[in-house]
């Protein structure tokens, strides 16, 4: 083990893993992200905490993964290079792993652009790839970026994010390796809809035997309605959501529809299990939280392994 | 080229406006080239000026010049013959045109007629684009001739990020994604193994983070 994280003990045991996401509110409120978290307890394996998502001003990931962590829940911290320099990444990752958070996800983070703070400035002094090589060299080799010494390396166990579904598409898989060669040791995707296309670059990652090299978990996001799915299809960047999803859900009347959305997350995860190489599920429930315990269950993902 | 794009009209009336007599100095370079800040640019926006304050009943006087460049100490030093006879410049210079007529005119306030936007190169007959931000330390050469300093909006270095869709960049349609652009030139040159070196993170000190640069060249400096 390269970590005392959870997460690794699951996915090294060759059980699958399941996360799902919190995100932190929009003010002082540590109820709020207790409130949320409170009702993953026990479900999931790791809690991700978005770090400003949607480049919205929030509570920070590290402070809510604290609160997250006093409840005895396993908090996955999320770390986006746009809003911090190699700096202050480094001494954020320092002071969570001495909170006792070992696990955590490299992103570069949505655009400043799509947030209410479009006239901030991007940081991006590094980007998800080296982000992720930084973390590996401090855990490693017990290295700043800068190449110092550190006194008491946090021992991370470090995620990346993969999008098979952005474009180009035939280049899908060789970023992941790029990730891969960084030392990524956990890969949550994109939500996927298309599952075809998924299958299809899951045949790429394991023809490269990546699948042997980095944990994969699925991301999942349960529709809750026809308009998010057409929102999902039409206005996320790097979102790719079928027609047949959108025929199904407006299928049925209105108030069925998130009854509809469920079971189709659950129907999709069936069939993900079946894909070699997934080792686990990424389910963000956005602000519907509360279904998470249902969707576990009736995907045959309870009870959760202890360690 | 230095692309440059004239300020708001509202926004030079009151930058001028505590003045009577003003030196108008456009420049022959790169804001010729873009348009913005050449001898043509330099008439029209005199006349324009002048026109402004006839219908507000307080006439101004507007001398125009436009120097050959006006980043060079050489050609700024052409205005000796007018500058005590104006009360101020409006330079349509980019930002180092302006700074050399302020640095060398200690007295005289300056102003800037143009935004300086960006280094870019002409796309077609009336647009500019961004190519180069002067990192510094030039990766073209790895990445196919595109830059992604410049031309991604995250700067990503080992691209393209999970927003790339139909070539373009997430932030705008507008815009193309570098990293498909990059992938699609790698392609063509044979070089995709090229992709999956990862490129180390950047030493922004031959950028902005070291400060303010210079070149001295030792064999040229006197």
């Amino acid at each position: 083990m390269k970590t005392d994280s959870i997460l690794e003990k699951i996915l090294a045991s060759g059980q699958l893993a399941v996360t799902s996401e919190c995100g932190p509110p929009r003010g002082a409120l540590p109820d709020k992200v207790r409130e949320k978290a409170q009702l993953l307890k026990g479900y999931v394996d790791a809690v991700n905490v978005t770090d400003n998502q949607t480049a919205m001003v929030r509570m920070s990931s590290l402070a809510a993964c604290i609160l997250i962590k006093q409840m005895g829940i396993t908090p996955l911290l999320q770390m986006v290079t746009r809003d911090r320099n190699r700096l202050a990444m480094q001494s954020d990752i320092i002071g969570a792993y001495s909170h006792g958070i070992d696990t955590m996800l490299c992103l570069s983070g949505d655009h400043p652009s799509f947030g209410d703070h479009p006239m901030a400035a991007n940081v991006h002094d590094i980007d998800s790839v080296q982000f992720v090589e930084m973390v590996t060299t401090m855990r490693d080799q017990g290295k700043f970026q800068g190449g110092e010494k550190i006194d008491g390396p946090p021992k991370m166990f470090v995620g990346a994010a993969a999008n098979p579904f952005a474009d180009p598409f035939e280049l899908r898989v060789s970023r992941l390796a790029k990730k891969v060669k960084a030392g990524a040791d956990f890969i949550q995707t994109q939500c996927i809809y298309n599952i075809d296309k998924f299958e299809k670059w899951m045949e790429g990652v394991r023809e490269r035997g990546l699948h042997e090299k980095v944990y994969i978990m699925a991301g999942i996001t349960p529709m809750k309605s026809v308009g998010m799915a057409k929102y999902m299809k039409n206005k996320v960047p790097g979102m790719d959501v079928p027609d047949d999803v959108i025929k199904r859900l407006a299928g049925v009347p209105k108030e069925k529809q998130a009854e509809e959305g469920i079971k189709m997350c659950v129907e999709d995860i069936q069939r993900l299990k079946e894909v070699k190489g997934v080792s686990g599920f990424h389910i963000m429930a956005i602000e519907w939280e509360q279904k998470v315990p249902e969707i576990m269950e009736r995907a045959g993902l309870l009870p959760r392994p202890q360690f | 080229m230095i692309t440059a794009e004239q300020k708001p009209m509202k926004e030079l009336v009151e930058c001028v406006r505590p003045f009577q007599r003003i030196l108008l100095a456009g420049c022959n370079e790169c804001v010729t080239v873009c348009a913005a800040g050449g001898r043509k640019e330099v008439g029209i926006l005199a006349s324009a000026l002048k026109l402004q304050f006839q219908a507000e009943g307080k006439p101004i006087e507007i001398t125009e010049i436009t120097l050959e460049r006006q980043c060079d100490p050489e050609y700024v030093e052409e205005l000796v013959a007018q500058i005590d006879k104006v009360d101020a410049v409006l330079s349509m210079a980019c930002g180092c045109g302006v700074q050399e007529v302020a640095r060398r005119y200690t007295d005289k306030p300056v102003f800037p007629a143009v935004n300086t936007k960006f280094m870019g190169a002409s796309e077609r007959q009336g647009v500019w684009a961004e190519r180069c931000q002067g990192c510094g330390d030039c990766v073209l050469g790895l990445t196919g001739g595109v830059c992604p300093v410049a031309r991604c909006s995250k700067q990503i270095l080992n691209g393209p990020c999970g927003g790339s869709t139909n070539g373009k960049c997430e932030v705008s349609s507008d815009t193309d994604c570098a990293w498909q652009l990059i992938w699609d030139r790698l392609k063509a040159l044979g070089k995709l193994d090229q992709y999956e070196e990862n490129i180390p993170a950047k030493d922004w000190r031959s950028g902005r983070g070291g400060g303010p640069r210079k070149i001295v060249r030792e064999d040229l400096a006197s």
